[in-house]
């Protein structure tokens, strides 16, 4: 914080993201304890795309991820999912959403008190009634291959690795078949492969799904290998999106210092 | 953290003293902040209560989830509160047959005991067994889950955590208090018989005949069945303590500490209102 940047916000191409977005963020302002976190921001999803938020610690990206899938509300501005507002939603009109979103938490947050195969099983005992435990057993099989742990399935969080868990919560996030993903710090903490490995993943699953995907992260090399978009915090709100060559072409001197030292 | 003023008394009270004395002034200068912190946790408490409520009776029910925290919260306290009850049958047998010896009331012995374990001792004596037990495990686990974000992960996950977390643990407290109550009654007494028959030759058969010789009922089920109202106050201080935690490990064993103290506190207190409320509808 401190330097003040000339910001010119260049909005979503309406094209691309269609008449009605999947994530529709309009003019949202968040403040915690008098500390004004999100600032009028906008930012507008589409299908099929995958949006990379990035900037610098503290400008909100999670807090923007936590209002998409209603774990925060905003103080003013709206968050809409495939045109449903989210504001006044009881929690199991909340649900009925949520069962469309699936989200990887930046600590993972698997269940420290179940197996791996068991924290993946989690929302399908609770959503999906209707399957049969052996229906069950092979999807979670399935959905760990899918993110290439075919082993270590009976072993707890807290004995596998970081990027382990990163693709168990990855794992647990696709159990419902989401329409949408949201990812916080997918490469947060891990080695160069083990990212590399991540990005491939989320790829492939964008290939594969075609889900309206929302990527918080640091990691501007991890941005532009998955994200189509790039929208760049400051100060609580989107400095600039576009394409990874829009932001190098940009003037905004934050912008510029932002790619200089990433 | 002015907002919080019980749990501030309740940390104060749970930590050592720094041995510093406030000035006069900055306590009242502090106590407007305290004020408003009581009745925000009243009114934290209250919305808490109404959505675990709306959870608890609104479909889908989580079963597994109550049977697991019936198990957690009633087997795995029973051997506790038996040797809790055992201990205390042994100290009353010895203090009444002291007590009543000096007063010639030696026959009323079997009485004495049966009335003071059922009617006073084996309710609170649980109660705040398990108040310890449950009461700081209850906080400690929620408020780990919160702060490690998994509380966060069910409730993205479309899951209730109102329903799967809080309602079943406060129905397990409520339904196994009771039940744990009985064991602890059951085994004081027991003990109670076996510390008088030690030393004077009695029956388990003449004892128990004397103990509940003219005993009704109503003299004995209601002080029984009002630990159902201990579990309440335990389980919804506990998962609200646990649930409403910030702040890392500290927040954690700040939880754990609080809804020990406030649940003990709080059911002490409620259990001057419970008999009163027994003695008018229950002469």
């Amino acid at each position: 914080m401190g330097t003040a940047y000339d910001i010119t916000v260049k909005q979503a191409d309406p094209e691309r993201v269609g008449l009605m977005p999947v994530i529709a963020v309009e003019n949202v302002y968040k403040s915690f304890a008098g500390h004004r976190v999100l600032n009028g921001i906008t930012l507008r999803v589409g299908r099929g795309e995958t949006v990379a938020v990035l900037g610098r610690s503290g400008t909100g990206k999670s807090v923007l991820l936590r209002l998409i899938i209603g774990l925060e509300k905003p103080d003013s501005g709206s968050v809409s999912i495939h045109g449903q507002d989210l504001a006044g939603l009881g929690l199991d009109r909340m649900g009925e959403i949520r069962k469309k979103i699936g989200f990887l938490f930046q600590s993972a947050a698997l269940y420290d008190s179940l197996t791996v195969q068991e924290n993946v099983a989690f929302p399908l005992e609770h959503h999906r009634r209707d399957m049969s435990k052996s229906e069950r057993t092979d999807r979670v099989r399935q959905l760990l291959a899918e993110v290439g742990l075919d082993s270590n399935i009976d072993r707890m969080p807290s004995d596998i690795s970081g990027g382990m868990q990163k693709r168990v919560g990855l794992a647990r996030a696709l159990a419902l078949e989401p329409e949408i993903l949201l990812l916080d710090e997918p490469t947060a903490g891990l080695d160069p492969i083990s990212s590399g490995e991540i990005n491939e993943l989320i790829l492939k699953l964008q290939r594969e799904r075609r889900m309206a995907s929302v990527v918080v992260t640091h990691d501007l090399h991890s941005a532009k290998t998955i994200a189509g978009r790039l929208a760049l915090l400051h100060e609580g709100d989107v400095a600039i999106e576009g394409t990874f060559e829009d932001l190098q072409q940009s003037d905004i001197g934050f912008v510029k210092e932002f790619l200089k030292q990433s | 953290m002015s907002s919080r003023g019980l749990e501030a008394t309740a940390a104060a009270n749970s930590a050592p003293s720094s041995g510093r004395i406030e000035p006069l002034s900055a306590v009242a200068g502090n106590a407007p902040k305290l004020f408003n912190g009581f009745f925000e946790w009243f009114g934290s408490l209250g919305i808490f209560s109404w959505r675990v409520i709306q959870a608890a009776v609104t479909p889908p029910y989580e079963w597994r989830e109550l049977i697991r925290q019936l198990d957690e919260v009633g087997s795995k306290s029973l051997p506790l509160v038996a040797m809790a009850g055992a201990a205390i049958g042994v100290i009353l047998s010895l203090e009444a047959r002291y007590s009543l010896s000096r007063f010639g009331a030696k026959s009323m012995f079997p009485a004495t005991l049966v009335y003071s374990v059922i009617q006073v001792m084996g309710p609170v004596i649980t109660g705040l067994i398990v108040s310890g037990r449950v009461g700081a495990g209850m906080g400690a686990e929620l408020a780990s889950m919160k702060v490690t974000e998994q509380i966060d992960a069910i409730e993205a996950s479309a899951i209730n955590p109102y329903r799967l977390l809080a309602a079943t643990r406060i129905l397990a407290c409520i339904l196994m208090l009771p039940l744990l109550t009985i064991a602890t009654d059951a085994c004081a007494l027991l003990t109670g018989w076996f510390a008088q028959a030690l030393v004077e030759p009695l029956s388990f058969h003449q004892f128990i005949t004397d103990g509940f010789n003219g005993a009704t009922f109503s003299a004995f089920l209601p002080q029984t069945f009002k630990t159902a109202v201990y579990g309440l106050i335990i389980g919804l201080i506990a998962c609200f303590q646990g649930m409403r935690t910030r702040g890392g490990a500290a927040g954690v064993g700040r939880a754990a500490t609080n809804s020990v103290v406030l649940a003990s506190l709080f059911l002490i207190l409620a259990d001057v209102v419970l008999v009163k409320f027994i003695l008018v509808f229950f002469p």
